[in-house]
């Protein structure tokens, strides 16, 4: 070879594992790292969060409102906000993604556990389920669809949200449009975009999977009724 | 403390700077630049979307693959698009970049007219036809005011993401707001960096807060008592 610019394939297989930081192979690493820490995260805080906002019913207008207001806050001048606070490491970008996370997810557990028919509610009560009990193992069960519509939202928009990151040197996959455009040269960026669609895409048929292991009696029911 | 310190005293030396008020590159300008930019593509892609998520609600063909590509678009990554337009087609106009604008913009009111028209209820548009009103009526007087809040949901989410697409775009030489960010950056002007982060947060909050206030000017009262949003 040597003459002309290398192919796509060519530029792949010389850059795909170099032992270096910028290897594609730790790109896709930290991007995993920096997507999947805020989805995980903001599952696990909008759960109890959205629990509280059916509960406390007057909780509900201020966190969702709030939660707007975050959401319509643009990536790049968060992530420069917050540099001053946790300095140019992958927690600058996790931080706000979570929030985004957050502010898709709040809103889809409590209309989740309102998709719970009160009919069904009552039936529990009446064969005398604990709350706890209630909740575990009848409400949050009928708020899986629910819920995980909107995570599947959270982590196809996070896997793409990561790459902006790259503006302050902690995007992932994002370091190679960057890189791209420093040095003019396609393939980085056809790969980049790619394989982050290729992520989302991954995550978001695990996540139908998911739903279908998590409930089963939808596909019962449809078998039942045909 | 120290932190906070240091964060006023970037603010004041950022707004408190005259020559940061004056120019081609002073905030006004930028904040110009980045209304127009925005505004320009949010129109467009208003244009293509909405009458395009009317027909196909209303018909009620071709869902599917409005359903799919609006997915498909928010896996797609903003800054990836931004430099491959650019490089495909060079900085001499701002078509490079508005074309990736209109593009993310597009899916999220496409996905949300269509499926606010397909949910209007039946009965509903049986009424409307029942006391005479044709296809094209049913849709303009019965259809759109009930599918209002989703369609301007739609509008809103895509602000949004034009907003944040256009201060990105700031990195591959778009004026605008960004412009303070990415240059403050790369210069480690950080009171410029703080300043330029500060305006466009603060920008993004106002066009929030217009859609809010449009949404409660337009919408019929009668439609917003029972609307649920997302």
């Amino acid at each position: 070879m040597g003459d002309g610019p290398p192919s796509i394939w060519e530029w792949i297989a010389r850059n795909w594992d170099t032992g270096r930081v910028g290897s594609i192979k730790n790109l896709l690493l930290d991007h995993l790292t920096m997507s999947l820490v805020p989805i995980v995260l903001a599952l696990v805080v909008a759960l109890p969060l959205g629990l509280a906002c059916v509960r406390w019913r007057w909780l509900y207008q201020p966190t969702s409102g709030l939660m707007n207001v975050v959401y319509a806050l643009p990536s790049l001048p968060v992530f420069m906000l917050l540099i001053s606070v946790t300095g140019l490491s992958q927690t600058t970008v996790i931080i706000p993604l979570t929030f985004y996370g957050m502010a898709v997810l709040i809103p889809a557990v409590v209309d989740g556990l309102a998709s719970v028919p009160d009919h069904v509610r009552q039936s529990a009560v009446a064969m005398g389920f604990t709350p706890l009990r209630r909740l575990i193992s009848v409400e949050l069960p009928i708020a899986v669809p629910v819920v995980l519509a909107g995570l599947r939202v959270v982590a196809v928009s996070s896997i793409s949200l990561v790459s902006v990151g790259a503006l302050i040197g902690q995007g992932g996959l994002g370091g190679l449009f960057t890189r791209a455009y420093q040095n003019p040269f396609m393939p980085p960026v056809i790969v980049g975009i790619v394989l982050i669609v290729a992520l989302a895409l991954v995550a978001d048929g695990l996540l139908v999977l998911a739903q279908r292991l998590l409930t089963p009696w939808v596909r019962a029911r449809k078998g039942a009724g045909s | 403390m120290n932190l906070l310190f240091s964060f006023f005293d970037w603010l004041a030396g950022f707004f408190g700077n005259g020559e940061n008020w004056s120019g081609p590159s002073g905030i006004p300008m930028r904040l110009l630049e980045h209304l127009e930019f925005s505004a320009l593509a949010l129109a467009l892609a208003v244009l293509i979307a909405i009458p395009l998520g009317l027909l196909i609600g209303h018909t009620g063909r071709g869902g599917v693959i409005v359903v799919i590509s609006a997915n498909l678009a928010r896996a797609l990554p903003t800054l990836g698009l931004l430099v491959m337009f650019v490089l495909l087609m060079g900085t001499a106009s701002s078509l490079p970049v508005i074309i990736p604008l209109v593009l993310l913009a597009v899916p999220p009111i496409l996905v949300n007219t269509f499926e606010g028209i397909k949910g209007v209820d039946p009965d509903l548009r049986d009424a409307a036809f029942g006391m005479g009103l044709r296809g094209p009526q049913v849709l303009g007087r019965v259809s759109v005011p009930v599918a209002l809040p989703l369609i301007l949901l739609g509008c809103r989410l895509a602000a949004i993401q034009v907003v944040a697409t256009t201060t990105v775009a700031a990195y591959t030489g778009l004026g605008g707001l960004g412009r303070f960010v990415i240059d403050g950056f790369a210069t480690k002007d950080y009171s410029s960096v703080v300043g330029g982060s500060v305006l466009i947060v603060l920008f993004a909050l106002v066009v929030q807060a217009l859609f809010a206030l449009a949404q409660r000017v337009t919408v019929s009262p009668g439609v917003s008592r029972r609307v649920k949003v997302r």
